[in-house]
């Protein structure tokens, strides 16, 4: 039990880090921007416009902390 | 240009791993004996080739779209830890990777660790350097999939992290210390933007998005995410001023 523990927080660490919201986020953008294509938008716009308010707000909560 | 991209990524951040690999296998071959560092660096090694003859055609069957979201995300994810750090280390806000300083707190610990013999090793040398590499190559191995796998091309990766390897083993044998003069901070940035910009391509791919120019339009989202990285550097620096 202890080894998959550690074995699921390597890979949680690994891939999400010290900010599990940024990694929220990406995960929201991804799915809206999927809805939108799927209604017909062609959203490519909106994994830019995503990344640099979820590193914007990650980078202000490090400063804060 | 995609090629390039793809070649220049393996390589940078390859290269930032085999350096913090190398400075771990230094410390613990000079302070608890080259037989152990050396051996775990070997199992680590062909730990690391088992994962990638595993996993690397296992990755070729997933179909491309659902590969590059799934993939796409990670990076994403991955790519903004290794950005967020380096915007944070620019500004002021976090401290500057210190090789040199790595080097003698591993130095100090491995010093200070009890011997221990199994195998005929010196238990503590063998995994310090197993572990050490393993993990630094995971990383590497983790990219040079990921990013093979979605452009279609492993062996193109592969070459940018075999160059870096090269380099970096040649380099460490040469000088027998670790590499303080690399200009890792600066590196980590550069494998930041491209991870982010790489993420960001795939992402929006993988969702169903088409780029306006496809493949064409990744320098520009490269020079959208340089942009946005020193724009934040520049904010940070002032918030600090004002506030301290």
């Amino acid at each position: 039990m202890r080894r998959i523990r550690a074995f699921g927080q390597f890979w949680w660490d690994f891939v999400v880090g010290d900010d599990w919201r940024a990694a929220a986020g990406i995960l929201l953008a991804i799915s809206v921007t999927a809805a939108l294509v799927a209604g017909g938008l062609d959203a490519w716009w909106l994994m830019p416009v995503s990344v640099a308010a979820i590193l914007w707000l990650s980078l202000r909560r490090a400063a804060d902390a | 240009m995609t090629t390039a991209f793809l070649v220049a990524s393996a390589f940078l951040a390859s290269a930032v791993e085999f350096v913090e690999a190398l400075t771990i296998v230094l410390a613990s071959g000079i302070t608890r004996g080259w037989r152990s560092s050396l051996t775990g660096l070997a199992a680590a090694t062909v730990a690391l080739a088992a994962i990638v003859a595993v996993l690397g055609p296992a990755l070729t069957l997933i179909p491309i779209d659902v590969l590059r979201l799934v993939v796409g995300g990670i990076l994403l994810a991955f790519g903004l830890q290794w950005l967020r750090k380096a915007i944070l280390r620019a500004s002021g806000y976090k401290s500057l990777h210190d090789e040199a300083a790595i080097y003698a707190e591993e130095t100090a610990e491995a010093r200070a660790a009890a011997h221990e013999e199994r195998a005929g090793l010196d238990w503590y040398g063998f995994t310090l350097s197993f572990k050490g590499v393993l993990l630094e190559g995971l990383e590497v191995a983790f990219i040079v999939l990921t990013f093979g796998s979605t452009q279609g091309s492993i062996p193109l990766a592969a070459l940018g992290a075999g160059i870096a390897l090269v380099l970096v083993a040649v380099v460490g044998v040469l000088v027998r210390a670790p590499l303080t003069r690399v200009p890792e901070n600066t590196m980590k940035f550069a494998v930041g933007a491209m991870l982010t910009t790489f993420g960001t391509f795939w992402a929006a791919e993988g969702a169903g998005a088409h780029w306006p120019g496809d493949d064409a339009s990744l320098p520009f989202v490269l020079a959208f995410v340089v942009a946005m990285s020193f724009s934040s550097v520049g904010l940070l620096k002032r918030r600090r001023l004002a506030f301290a």
